[in-house]
């Protein structure tokens, strides 16, 4: 997998120009309400995903990744709620969809890749009556031969063997399973695809076969594709640009390149630095239990108490996301 | 993968043998430890009624060889084996000249026929008012309403059962109090009695069913509330099935496994009759005639009925490891 080392900067911005945004998000909030006050586990996101480019989503546990991926999909379970925003996908604004509007978007034009557990399968359903139930949800009931040839035809897509068409989830390794879950996902060819941990729980050689499989798919079917995780090494491997999320706020996107060699935020620069090395041993350098009350956030910037770089703005003013070079956003002061 | 290989169910078949020919020896040994002489204490509660009774020491003889008790304990459990597998169950006691199997013949159907129905009402009534109170789309009013069901769980079967006769056979005359079918009918399967026996039997049917469709109904709701948050429900939902197809495919369907090993165990119980019931409806099944043994102190009686209830459940759970593979996929036999 050489994709991303041969992306360079100048290649992206010439192909971004031309590109059209499928997801548009802005302004994003979602609260998770608690007896004592709101948590804001997403306050104020915004970002584009354009078309047929792959953004990862990182940042620590926590941070309000998986959050922003579950509200994009109007998924959030309560007490959370999608308090304040637009999600623009192909510019109707799901955040005010509802009942059969907003099932008739689900699978058709968004899909979701669950994280790599197992439990994301129906275990007593075998997996062509899964994958033929979001079809049928969709298109209606399908001629039984037509439908067994899409479904087969979907999982050779993904690189599994037609035995499985008839097996059930148990049946399957953690690597198989993920893969019938991108079969699934790509089969009303959405415009978007949201991966949450995609890899999580599975070993590096699977881990790397899933990542192919993603992959080959966004290649050869121009699909969006918004990757959850916490796997730098993955990240660097499949996606385009990263956005990095810190206490439910973004703090910094740029193309991934970019923003391993040149990250601008200071918590970026920590997650960078963190990053395990196998050549060599050094310290870790973040540290736990440091961030503040996500319903009570202070004044100023979210990262101040963690912040090696802190200074008196920082408590005071909100450091908005700003494009400081081209393509590359950061909420620093740091930079003004 | 699984199905049923030849040895799994000679194992099975041998694992069933061997709990009834364990039950029957407990039987056999526990009157046998206990203090006293079922046949002098007989003899002696003559005596007590008719003052003196002659040639006593013959009669007690005569009886215990009537009985089978004279020879050694091994030719008695011999003895006794072998009519079990037969399933002559001996004479009554209490009421010399029947026999244990007759009697019990006589009372099973009434039993089966009026158990097995309420429990299943009770089975599916009880599951789906769970399922529905542990639904998200469950609409308001039938969320307000559910609990109310629930509250008659509280009420001990014999209060409702009485509260019942008071109200609609006493009150409002619309049932009859007791009994299980109308007189100078002809038993048989001829369309006047059976209208006769479900008029009868409508009074008992709903006693059970209002009083044990709770423990259906709050086991139901625990699990659907457990199944609720595993990731497959999250992608039913994401894949914008319909919210029925959600509700039974996904949810219903894998919270029902459990139900179903509780529901064969108390279908096996059901042969042992429901006591309380039928002894307030003066219902003619085992649950009544067990009541009648217990008063009578006739032991003979109720071993045979107790047996009957061994090989009942049993049988039930034999027949449920049979037939679980087929809505678990999960359970194979590979193992075994």
């Amino acid at each position: 997998m050489t994709v991303s080392a041969t992306h360079t900067v100048g290649d992206l911005e010439s192909s971004a120009k031309n590109r059209n945004v499928v997801l548009d998000i802005r302004n994003l909030k979602v609260y998770y309400a608690t007896p004592t006050g709101n948590v804001r586990a997403v306050d104020d996101v915004s970002f584009q995903v354009y078309e047929s480019e792959i953004i990862g989503l990182v940042g620590e546990s926590g941070c309000g990744k998986t959050t922003t991926a579950m509200a994009i999909l109007r998924l959030v379970q309560p007490p959370g709620r999608i308090t304040g925003g637009q999600i623009l996908l192909d510019g109707t604004d799901l955040a005010s969809l509802h009942g059969q509007a907003l099932r008739d978007v689900r699978w058709n034009q968004m899909a979701l890749i669950p994280q790599g557990a197992m439990n994301s399968l129906n275990p007593v359903m075998k997996i062509n009556r899964q994958i033929a139930d979001a079809i049928e949800a969709h298109e209606g009931r399908q001629p039984a031969k037509e439908l067994k040839e899409r479904i087969i035809n979907l999982l050779a897509t993904v690189g599994l063997p037609s035995r499985v068409y008839g097996m059930y989830p148990h049946e399957l390794s953690g690597g198989m399973k993920q893969r019938a879950c991108i079969a699934m996902a790509i089969a009303l060819h959405p415009s978007l695809v949201i991966a949450d941990e995609p890899t999580s729980a599975l070993d590096v050689v699977v881990q790397r076969v899933v990542g192919e499989t993603l992959l080959d798919v966004k290649e050869r079917l121009g699909v969006s594709m918004i990757v959850i995780g916490h796997d730098m090494g993955l990240m660097a491997q499949l996606v385009d640009r990263l956005a990095v999320m810190y206490a439910g706020r973004m703090v910094e996107i740029a193309p991934v390149e970019t923003v391993f060699h040149e990250p601008l935020h200071p918590y970026t620069q920590l997650l960078i630095e963190s990053i395990p090395s196998i050549k060599q041993r050094k310290p870790l350098k973040l540290t736990e239990g440091l961030t503040h009350d996500l319903r009570n956030p202070p004044p100023g910037c979210i990262f101040q108490l963690r912040c090696p770089h802190v200074t008196d703005i920082c408590r005071e003013v909100n450091p908005p996301l700003r494009e400081l070079r081209s393509r590359h956003f950061v909420a620093c002061h740091l930079y003004e | 993968m699984g199905g049923l290989t030849p040895k799994y169910v000679l194992r099975r078949v041998g694992m069933w043998l061997l709990t009834i020919w364990l039950g029957a020896t407990i039987i056999f040994v526990i009157p046998r430890l206990a203090p006293g002489d079922p046949v002098a204490a007989m003899v002696s509660r003559l005596t007590a009624q008719s003052g003196y009774v002659e040639n006593s020491a013959q009669m007690i003889e005569a009886w215990r060889a009537r009985f089978g008790l004279d020879g050694p304990w091994y030719v008695q459990y011999y003895n006794y084996l072998r009519s079990v597998l037969t399933l002559d169950l001996g004479f009554s006691l209490a009421s010399f000249p029947s026999r244990v199997d007759e009697m019990i013949a006589q009372a099973l159907p009434w039993t089966l026929g009026l158990l097995t129905i309420a429990v299943i009402i009770s089975f599916f009534v009880g599951n789906l008012v769970g399922a529905l109170m542990a639904w998200r789309r469950t609409p308001g009013w039938i969320r307000a309403f559910l609990p109310a069901t629930l509250t008659f769980t509280s009420i001990p079967f014999f209060m409702l059962g009485i509260l019942l006769i008071y109200l609609f056979a006493f009150g409002l005359r619309w049932f009859p109090p007791s009994g299980a079918y109308g007189r100078g009918l002809e038993i048989g399967f001829n369309w006047p009695f059976i209208k006769s026996v479900i008029y009868y039997g409508t009074l008992p049917a709903i006693s059970i069913v209002v009083t044990s469709m709770g423990f259906w109904a709050l086991g139901m709701r625990g699990m659907m509330i457990t199944n609720d948050g595993e990731d497959y429900m999250i992608l039913a939902e994401a894949k914008g099935l319909a919210p029925q197809r959600v509700f039974w495919s996904y949810g219903v369907r894998n919270s029902i496994l459990p139900q179903v090993t509780a529901l064969a165990l108390s279908l096996g119980g059901i042969a042992g009759g429901s006591t309380l019931v039928e002894y307030i409806f003066a219902y003619p099944g085992m649950g009544y005639l067990l009541y009648l043994g217990i008063v009578n102190t006739d032991y003979t009686l109720i071993q045979g009925i107790v047996f009957i209830l061994i090989a009942g459940t049993s049988t039930a759970v034999l027949l449920l490891d049979l037939l679980y593979p087929l809505i678990d996929p999960r359970i194979t036999y590979s193992k075994g």
